[in-house]
């Protein structure tokens, strides 16, 4: 049986040491964000998780969904544990106070995210799908709308989804045929067929919120002429706090997919005949309103992909650890024992090293861009939050894309180490390569994540958003030269970031005459940026950590290993960007040259 | 006959415009109009018209000072003074009696040789010629100038069978190389040329918005950018132009127009613009018509009126298809609009040709320099397609003209010879008259290939031995590209050629370096890689200025930035009248880097005006660059130091390649690179602290931001010689290093990328 423990050490140098999430504290709504608070928080999520959540997992996993006379029944114990979830304010955390949050800081969110999905991140899929739709109603509904979904989604007895995908279209969006007909009330009849729906149906709430993307009669061709309407399960009976569930909708599960990972969630496909549904927002601007749910969505999913390498990190170092096989190249370690421990071959130690220093890199990067989302949201400075604005949009792109191929990565890593047992189901190991691979798909594939960076994010505002990421790194690089500590690891960032600029320039110049250009750089371009982000946070992480070494005491050898793990990463991994490089310079032609048939 | 002196009559907005533009041609001019009842100053029209105009923006003069060649007096007190003009412009009121009035005044006032005109642009030559002594009409004619006169670019001319054609030659020639006039010569037929087509036009889109329901932002979204017509479309026109004045254009028209002319079946009143107008709704000289100004929360917010209900609601921003061939095909209400307005208005064009200008090509020529349409009509038939403008046509039940038959077969214009030909209803070609010397880089483009060209320039062989280097990229922006054509170019020119010119045909010459390109490098920190721009674009001009031939510079419109140090680079400018030149840099945060501030200061050191040591020049550049001062003119860039005294400044825009290659042509005899100068003694860091203080006094009293003193504090340490004392000597290469220094410590600072992003959004610069 596989554990997790959740890396709280690791999550409070981050968030505290570096990141600085204490100053959220200073921004109007978040005077309660004090550090003693984060670490309290932080602890009692680690509890549902480890406690509540990773217990099912791998029974989740095995039992599946169960779809019966339209019903859908979660695995055994889910039910339980969503009690419990909610009544523990989780699905509140960041929400609103007025609508019943707790209003705590989304970093704090995102840190508590990557445990609940490490530790089930197919229970993960319930509440985060909620979340996604209590940000959309919040954003862009009527205040209607918002005074009376909103509670129920902060307290999680009510649950919301996202329907955008159609059997004809995935990514293409602009070909949605569901409909929206204007009912005399000012509601609408929607009808249409909705796949692929995450948490679409299931017994964990008492109803159920789809948002739902549809066509007006007089919309507009394509992506333009889509609507996003908030369609309940049940409609909603009574007012003033207390709402409940009325009168079935006109909307059911058809059936459910049997799938490759993520087994616990229930992936349905939605049938909506006549189902009475509300606007949200203005009519034809559904993608923007929608845009809001997916930009947090996709944040998330690259949580999933680092909670995934994490939990399959641990697992593989305790097997690591205690499986003892043959002797250390340079003689016995254990002497006393029949065989040393896997863990003293360099190998086995590359691949553990490679998961670990991912893992703190990237838990870094994702903590930096969550307190920038709180300045976004907080900050009194309209300057200062559309900075913060600014560098999410960026760096969103690159957490989803690069944290879940390397959380892909990472798990199969974890079964490597395990050798033979790895591929056994009891180990769990194979269950974390099932779970991970998901994430490299859903909420735009990868491919179309290295797109939006290259297409839409680079270029906006003449490289304005580009400005929020390498004016640190470069005065980061300048300030620290000749600092002792960082000097070094310094010299070593040179040249990647150096590749980065120019890749960044060529693109850009070689994209304006020869749109294909940028998509033939795109993907690689996504990892040459995320391995020279990685190295800027590791730059932050060596910074604090030698900073804190001289008094640290007990704490020493957290330091020490920061350190020792950060000189892995820069004399094994950040050198990967050379590859990515070369391949961006070397642009389309070598993908466009071969005829189609001869594939 | 020679144009020493004129006088125009009528102070009125058409009378003074046409006094102001004269005097910009550098002519003395009697500005008279009548003694109001019971005046104190007899003069007070006239003289009320130019204080009027020394405000007036746009300009109608080219500096302030050129309004001294206007005289201003009246009709009644300066008869005598009338006996010393050449010319006499009549533009008072369009009112044949008291027209004929002035005429016989005139007549006796006048020399018997003098030239006498009339601005009308409603009342036929034969009524205006009607009872003149045969010797007054063999020296009377119409000219019809456009408004502003100084920027609209057309005179139409009516000569009757009487005048002399001495008379006509002198009056054309003048208005041609002096005024800067393409003089189109029009038919005694109401409404002239531009005004015939305007009206049906303009009408055609009321009548057809109210028909097809189209929102006034729709019909004006198709009827502008697609077809080549200024943005204002037709309702922002008609506000321009007053709504008041429709009915009574068309009355002029209805009164005398043929009996089977279209308008008749085309006009017919419309009861939503007579109610407006009772609602004092006529445009923007009424508060408000089509759209309004309003103000919502501190903010200008532009409103736009409901065609059916007359209510004012924000204006949208319709999408509409890119050209005018493409809307001709598009289905939806936008296409039909399209078909409908422009399909009746080509065809009624191509039915007058004849009747109202003797070709086509008048047509053309009328409607882009009097409604600044981008294409004629007939350059509009040949894009669209005969066949679909004849098909839009006939679905309304407009004849077919000839013209428009024979345009089916045969492109409406035919530029396979040395000269272009136009189509006649015929269907036999002529060749399109134009004035002597005239030279367009468009005809060279269209018949031959360029010696060598990249993305962003090209260099083209315009005959003699003469190369014309030519910016092409998106507003002419100036890039690496530019900069390595360039460099390319000058040893191509060198080798082959005797001289270079630097032109194009573009609404501005170009408004400088690509801030796109260099802000996007400075977003991503590359440092090096705008330093190296900046390097560059030294090292190229510097190669331009010493080139072992003469480099002639020859701007149109705006020349700003690195476009302007260009210029000031080049052996000689040869600068159209309408040029707008300055260096702009401080107002995105940066100091002139290509060599701007090292050429102005030697250029002011050297000038003899200015006092000697070495502050008073200093200041003097200081002050340009420091204000981001841009000429209003040519004649403005002189004063401004821009232009030295001996560049030349041409008036008609269609002669300025003409002129520069004559120039080039000039210089090339002999021809010996600049010597560099002399270096100069500067001020140093004492001297920057006391241009410092004066722009600190700015800054207290409010006139200069918090982010002015650091750029200007940058500037001054350029223009001062940073770190020099009055021992040294300052030469091109120390002052082009700190022109470097000073634009790599700027572009690090985030005021100026604050600046350079406010400026890539707004198109204004930014206070901060």
């Amino acid at each position: 049986m596989p554990s997790y423990n959740a890396p709280l050490e690791d999550m409070r140098f981050v968030l505290h040491e570096v990141v600085g999430a204490g100053a959220l504290a200073e921004l109007p709504g978040y005077e309660d964000a004090t550090q003693e608070v984060i670490d309290a928080v932080l602890e009692e999520a680690a509890k549902v998780a480890e406690n509540e959540l990773q217990p099912l997992n791998q029974s989740g996993d095995q039992e599946g969904c169960l779809l019966e006379n339209g019903v859908v029944r979660t695995p055994a114990g889910f039910k339980e544990a969503y009690e419990t979830f909610i009544q523990g304010g989780w699905t509140g955390l960041s929400a609103d106070p007025d609508y019943g949050g707790q209003g705590l800081p989304e970093v704090l969110n995102l840190a508590m995210e990557e445990m609940m999905c490490a530790a089930n991140m197919a229970f993960s899929m319930y509440p985060g799908l909620s979340r996604g739709a209590y940000e959309a109603i919040a954003a862009s509904a009527s205040q209607e709308i918002k005074a009376l979904y909103l509670p129920k989604l902060a307290e999680g007895t009510w649950s919301g989804t996202m329907c955008l995908t159609e059997p004809q279209c995935g990514t293409d969006l602009g070909l949605i045929r569901t409909g929206a007909e204007p009912n005399a009330d000012g509601s609408y009849a929607i009808t249409g067929t909705k796949i692929f729906i995450s948490a679409g149906e299931h017994d964990l709430s008492e109803n159920i919120l789809h948002l739902v993307l549809a066509r007006l009669p007089d919309a507009p061709e394509g992506i333009r002429g889509i609507s996003m309407f908030l369609v309940p399960k049940f409609l909603p009976e009574g007012s003033n706090g207390d709402v409940r569930p009325g009168p079935r909708n006109g909307v059911a599960c058809g059936s459910l997919e049997s799938k490759m990972g993520i087994r616990a969630s229930a992936t349905c496909v939605m049938n909506f005949d006549k189902a009475t549904g509300w606007l949200v927002g203005t009519p034809h601007k559904g993608m923007r309103a929608m845009f809001v749910m997916m930009n947090g969505a996709r944040l998330a999913v690259g949580i999933q992909g680092l909670a995934q390498a994490e939990v399959s990190y641990q697992n593989a170092r305790a097997y690591a650890r205690e499986r003892l096989q043959g002797r250390a190249l340079s003689g016995a370690k254990a002497p006393d024992q029949p065989a040393d421990p896997i863990i003293v071959h360099p190998d086995v130690r590359r691949n553990l090293l490679r998961m670990k220093a991912f893992n703190e890199g990237a838990r870094a990067l994702a903590y930096w861009v969550g307190t920038e989302i709180d300045r976004h949201k907080r900050h009194p400075d309209p300057r200062a939050r559309q900075e913060a604005d600014d560098l999410v949009a960026l760096m969103t792109p690159i957490i989803k894309a690069y944290f879940t191929d390397m959380g892909f990565e990472a798990a199969n890593l974890g079964v490597q180490i395990l050798g033979g047992h790895g591929y056994i189901k009891e180990w769990g190991m194979e269950q974390f390569v099932r779970d991970a691979r998901i994430a490299q798909l859903y909420e735009g594939a990868n491919g179309i994540q290295a797109l939006d960076l290259v297409g839409r994010k680079m270029g906006r505002g003449n490289g304005r958003l580009l400005r929020r990421f390498f004016h640190p790194v470069d005065a980061l690089l300048r300030e620290k030269a000749e600092d002792k500590a960082l000097g070094p690891f310094v010299e070593a960032m040179r040249r990647p970031f150096g590749m980065l600029q120019k890749a960044t320039a060529t693109i850009a110049q070689r994209g304006l005459s020869d749109p294909e250009e940028g998509g033939a750089a795109a993907s690689d371009y996504l990892r040459l940026f995320a391995l020279v982000a990685l190295g800027y946070m590791w730059l932050r992480m060596i910074e604090a950590a030698a900073g804190s070494l001289p008094e640290a005491g007990e704490r020493a050898a957290f330091y020490d290993a920061k350190i020792k793990t950060a000189r892995f990463f820069f004399e094994r991994m950040l050198p990967e960007a050379a590859g990515s490089y070369l391949a961006v310079m070397a642009g389309k032609d070598s993908l466009m040259a071969l005829d189609e048939t001869a594939f | 006959m020679d144009v020493k002196k004129v006088a125009v009559i009528g102070s009125g907005v058409m009378g003074s415009g046409i006094a102001a533009h004269f005097a910009n041609a550098g002519v003395p001019v009697l500005l008279l109009d009548i003694v109001p009842d019971g005046a104190e100053n007899r003069n007070a029209l006239a003289e009320g018209a130019l204080a009027r105009m020394a405000k007036a923006d746009p300009a109608p003069f080219f500096t302030p000072k050129t309004a001294r060649l206007v005289t201003p007096g009246n009709i009644e007190d300066d008869l005598a003074a009338l006996g010393e003009v050449d010319w006499a412009v009549e533009a008072i009121v369009e009112d044949p009696e008291a027209k004929h009035a002035l005429y016989a005044k005139l007549a006796g006032a006048c020399r018997a040789d003098a030239i006498v005109s009339s601005n009308t642009s409603t009342l036929p030559l034969k009524l205006l010629s009607h009872g003149m002594d045969e010797a007054f009409a063999s020296r009377f004619l119409i000219t019809h100038f456009f408004n502003p006169p100084r920027y609209m670019r057309l005179l139409e001319i009516v000569a009757g069978p009487a005048l002399r054609p001495e008379i006509l030659e002198t009056v054309s020639g003048f208005a041609d190389r002096r005024l800067g006039k393409s003089v189109v010569l029009a038919k005694d037929t109401p409404g002239f040329i531009a005004n015939r087509i305007g009206t049906f036009w303009l009408e055609a889109a009321v009548h057809a918005a109210f028909e097809l329901g189209m929102g006034v932002e729709q019909a004006d979204a198709v009827l502008s950018r697609p077809f080549g017509i200024p943005k204002t479309g037709v309702f922002g026109l008609l506000d321009l132009v007053g709504l008041d004045l429709m009915p009574k254009i068309a009355g002029g028209l209805l009164a005398t127009l043929p009996e089977e002319d279209a308008y008749r079946t085309l006009h017919r009143e419309q009861p939503f613009i007579g109610t407006m107008i009772a609602e004092g709704k006529i445009g923007r000289k009424g508060g408000g018509g089509f759209y309004r100004l309003a103000k919502s929360n501190g903010a200008r917010v532009k409103e736009a009126i409901d065609l059916t209900t007359v209510a004012y609601a924000p204006a949208t921003r319709p999408r509409v298809a890119e050209t005018a061939r493409a809307l001709f095909a598009a289905e939806g209400p936008e296409g039909a609009y399209a078909r409908k307005v422009m399909g009746a208005t080509l065809a009624y064009a191509a039915g007058l040709v004849g009747e109202i200008g003797d070709d086509a090509a008048a047509i053309d020529t009328a409607m882009r320099h009097g409604y600044n349409w981008k294409h004629g009509p007939f350059e509009l038939i040949g894009e669209i397609g005969a066949d679909a403008v004849i098909e839009a046509a006939r679905a309304d039940g407009w004849p077919v003209p000839p013209l428009l038959e024979a345009a089916r077969e045969k492109p409406p214009y035919d530029h396979s010879g040395e000269a272009p030909a136009v189509l006649m209803p015929d269907g036999a070609y002529r060749p399109v008259a134009r004035p002597e010397g005239i030279l367009l880089l468009a005809d060279i483009k269209r018949r031959s290939k360029p010696v060598a060209r990249n993305a962003s320039a090209a260099l083209w062989d315009v005959g003699d031995g003469v190369a014309c280097f030519e910016f092409t990229g998106k507003m002419n922006a100036l890039d690496r590209p530019v900069m390595e054509l360039l460099t390319q170019s000058l040893d191509h020119v060198g080798r082959r050629f005797k001289a270079m010119v630097v032109y194009n045909e573009g609404t501005n010459f170009s408004v400088g370096a690509n801030l796109g390109i260099a802000l996007f490098a400075l977003n991503i920190a590359a440092w090096d890689e705008v330093d190296k721009l900046v390097k560059d674009g030294q090292e190229a001009y510097k190669a331009l200025k010493y080139a072992p031939f003469p480099v002639v510079g020859a701007p149109s419109g705006m020349a700003l930035g690195g476009a302007c140090e260009l210029l000031l680079h080049a052996d000689a400018v040869q600068a159209h009248a309408e040029s707008y030149i300055g260096l702009v840099e401080v107002g995105v945060g940066l100091v002139p880097g290509w060599g701007g501030c090292k050429e102005m200061l030697f250029r002011a050191k050297a000038d003899k005006r200015l006092l000697k040591g070495p502050m008073p020049a200093v200041s003097r550049v200081f002050e340009t660059i420091g204000t981001a001062a841009v000429s209003k003119s040519a004649a403005h860039a002189m004063e401004l130091g821009f232009l030295r005294p001996d560049d030349g400044i041409t008036m008609n825009r269609d002669r300025l390649l003409a002129d520069a290659k004559a120039r080039a042509l000039a210089l090339a005899e002999g021809y010996r690179p600049p010597k560099a100068p002399e270096p100069i003694q500067l001020p140093g860091p004492s001297g920057r602290a006391a241009l410092s203080l004066a722009v600190d006094q700015l800054a207290a009293a409010g006139k200069a931001t918090p982010y002015d003193r650091v750029v200007t504090g940058h500037l001054a340490a350029v223009l001062t010689g940073g770190e020099t004392d009055l021992m040294d000597a300052v030469g091109e290469e120390e002052l082009l290093a700190l022109e470097r220094a000073e634009f790599a410590a700027l572009v690090r600072q985030p005021g100026t990328l604050d600046r350079v992003e406010h400026m890539l959004e707004t198109g204004k610069p930014l206070r901060n």
